[in-house]
């Protein structure tokens, strides 16, 4: 017996401990603002930095509400909002048939918003003089899983018989799963006999240097580096199309370009700091797409965000009273 | 008597000296190199992540909430403050339910009986269960059907079930090697079977049971895969204000912050794996601790 009772003292002072801690972090959150409450956003993997951007500085100026942000996927974060266990879902691509009808039948309303364009850029070399314009097929041809295009001149007799020397964001990167999708039909389908990076720096490196080089990664990155690189032109079956904010914007830029959307729920939306968020994300857009190294919506479309976003508050404000969170 | 014996048997053999056989050496480098696999592979991923780390490893990684806009500043302080939750409510759930189930089979079940044999298989199966598998349950039990959401009660409640099966095992090996006769004495001199089990047996057991529960919590501490399907958010800004708070843990900032193609989230991503360590680290430390300083021989 005379050994137990230390014991169960130092149990108890390290369980205390635990919970001071615990305890101790809990009380640091709370907040001056008038708004209090918690907002959940899941989804797409590809909006969640814009959605988290936009959530940590939202609590910069409104430290009483709590937003989190998960990211189970596109797929994934509809199967959770249709429950009314999310406010909001990040979509990398609009609602599908079924989801729209889990969603109905659950009897969640909700609307799309449009809050930034991604584009993928193909770069060559600046040594590079004959691929001005690529096809999608011979981009395909050159990426596909097995592939065994080594020079130029296999994809067009035209160009000259240079070794292909390939770059691209490894197989983690949202970047990758997208080219992969479009490009080959199958996300993750893709040779991998190239240079995989996940730091664009080296691709950008590996391009500039070699003269048959050939690498892709985001338009921003590649706005800040068109002095060392050079960006293809795509042809998707209506002539050559250079990557620009205005050509993925308006989404000539095909298929290299998307939308990303945010769907609120209506019923969310009538409570306070729910409506107060996306307010602020609709506000400053502009300055989250900018730091999540997007492109940011082009005025017509920021007018467009604003009105569907208006509309989407008017439906909440008449909507039956809110779901309690 | 047998230590005795013993010396005699092996003295022939220490005469022997170099004239060792092949055989005898051969395991013994075996062993060795056996060994070496598991420490090394701990020392090189130990340095690896201590060295990428480094210059992330201050202060900011447990004052700092993560933040995308500046990831120079951004720390984890939301991921521990949520693990320390999470785990305080598992070692809450888990520990009564595991050592008194444990006390009933061993102590007060019918030994052998056919129920006894049942549930005894069930919970050896039970532990052998990935922990995915536990995050499916909890998803649909505790999430869903019990209308907890996405909190510090639900992680914490499927993490209680994954570590119970572990609690419970090795609660009963513990309550097993008290000896008989501590029981038997406890009985002859009038005490019920209640007052034997709470006031002997139970005391008596008690550094083995530390140690098992400390390497279960240990386990959940560390665990990712279960969370992430119970929709652990991965971006959070706040510290847990309550069990039906949102959180998130460090298995899980680490898996979202390696996933960034940023640098500097990668140098954070070490960073606070070395914490990680550390907690797992002094946990054990603990466990070790608590069980020599309790520890009898009979």
């Amino acid at each position: 017996m005379r050994t137990i009772k230390p014991l169960l003292t130092t149990v108890s002072i390290v369980a205390a401990g635990l919970t001071l801690a615990a305890c101790g972090g809990g009380s640091t959150s709370a907040g001056d603002s008038s708004l209090s409450g918690q907002v959940g956003i899941d989804g797409s993997s590809t909006v969640f930095p814009l959605t988290a951007l936009a959530a940590e500085d939202f609590q910069t100026v409104n430290s009483g509400v709590q937003v989190k942000v998960g990211s189970s996927g596109t797929g994934g974060g509809f199967e959770k909002f249709c429950r009314g266990e999310s406010d909001a879902n990040d979509a990398s691509r609009p609602i599908k048939d079924d989801e729209a009808a889990a969603c109905a039948s659950a009897g969640v309303a909700y609307g799309p918003l449009t809050v930034a364009v991604d584009a993928l850029t193909i770069v060559v070399s600046k040594d590079n003089t004959w691929a001005t314009c690529l096809t999608t097929d011979q981009l395909g041809a050159i990426w596909a899983p097995g592939s065994t295009v080594a020079n130029w001149n296999e994809i067009d007799p035209s160009f000259p018989a240079e070794p292909i020397k390939l770059f691209g964001p490894g197989t983690d990167s949202g970047t990758f799963d997208y080219f992969t999708g479009v490009i080959n039909g199958e996300e993750g389908a893709s040779r991998t006999d190239y240079t995989p990076s996940e730091d664009d720096n080296v691709i950008v490196q590996g391009v500039s240097g070699s003269k048959g080089g050939l690498g892709y990664f985001g338009f921003t990155y590649y706005e800040e580096n068109a002095d060392k690189l050079t960006a293809v032109q795509i042809d998707s079956g209506s002539g050559c199309v250079a990557p620009s904010a205005a050509t993925a914007q308006d989404g000539t830029y095909a298929p290299l370009s998307r939308p990303l959307f945010v769907y609120p729920s209506i019923a969310a939306l009538a409570r306070p700091e729910v409506a107060a968020f996306f307010q602020y994300y609709v506000d400053n857009d502009a300055s989250i797409a900018e730091g999540a190294q997007y492109i940011p919506l082009n005025e017509a479309q920021r007018t467009t965000l604003k009105a569907d976003f208006a509309a989407l508050l008017a439906q909440a404000s008449t909507a039956p009273s809110p779901i309690a969170s | 008597m047998t230590a005795q014996s013993l010396v005699v048997a092996t003295a022939p053999l220490d005469l022997a000296g170099s004239g060792q056989p092949l055989k005898d050496r051969a395991f013994r480098w075996m062993l060795f190199a056996a060994l070496t696999v598991g420490v090394v592979t701990l020392a090189v991923l130990i340095a690896y992540v201590t060295i990428k780390g480094w210059p992330r490893l201050n202060s900011t990684l447990w004052t700092n909430m993560p933040s995308i806009r500046r990831p120079e500043r951004a720390g984890a302080q939301s991921a521990i403050t949520g693990t320390l939750w999470v785990i305080s409510f598992t070692a809450i759930f888990a520990l009564p339910t595991g050592i008194l189930a444990a006390l009933y089979l061993e102590e007060f079940a019918r030994p052998n009986s056919r129920f006894q044999r049942l549930v005894e298989i069930n919970i050896q199966n039970l532990a052998a269960v990935p922990s995915i598998v536990y995050g499916i349950l909890g998803l649909a039990v505790f999430a869903r059907a019990l209308a907890l959401g996405q909190s510090v009660i639900t992680a914490a409640l499927t993490l209680s079930l994954l570590i119970l099966p572990i609690i419970i095992i090795s609660t009963r090996e513990a309550l097993r090697a008290v000896p008989r006769n501590i029981r038997d004495g406890s009985l002859a001199l009038g005490a019920t079977e209640w007052q034997t089990a709470s006031r002997q047996t139970l005391p008596a057991a008690i550094p083995g049971i530390a140690t098992g529960v400390i390497l279960s919590l240990s386990r959940a501490v560390g665990e990712a895969a279960p969370l992430l399907l119970l929709g652990a958010v991965t971006f959070i800004t706040f510290n847990p204000t309550g069990p039906l708070s949102g959180y998130t843990t460090l298995p899980i900032q680490i898996f979202n912050w390696t996933k960034d193609s940023r640098e500097e989230f990668q140098i954070l991503a070490s960073a606070t794996i070395v914490l990680l360590l550390v907690l797992l680290l002094v946990m054990n430390f603990v466990a070790i601790w608590i069980r020599n300083r309790t520890q009898k021989r009979w």
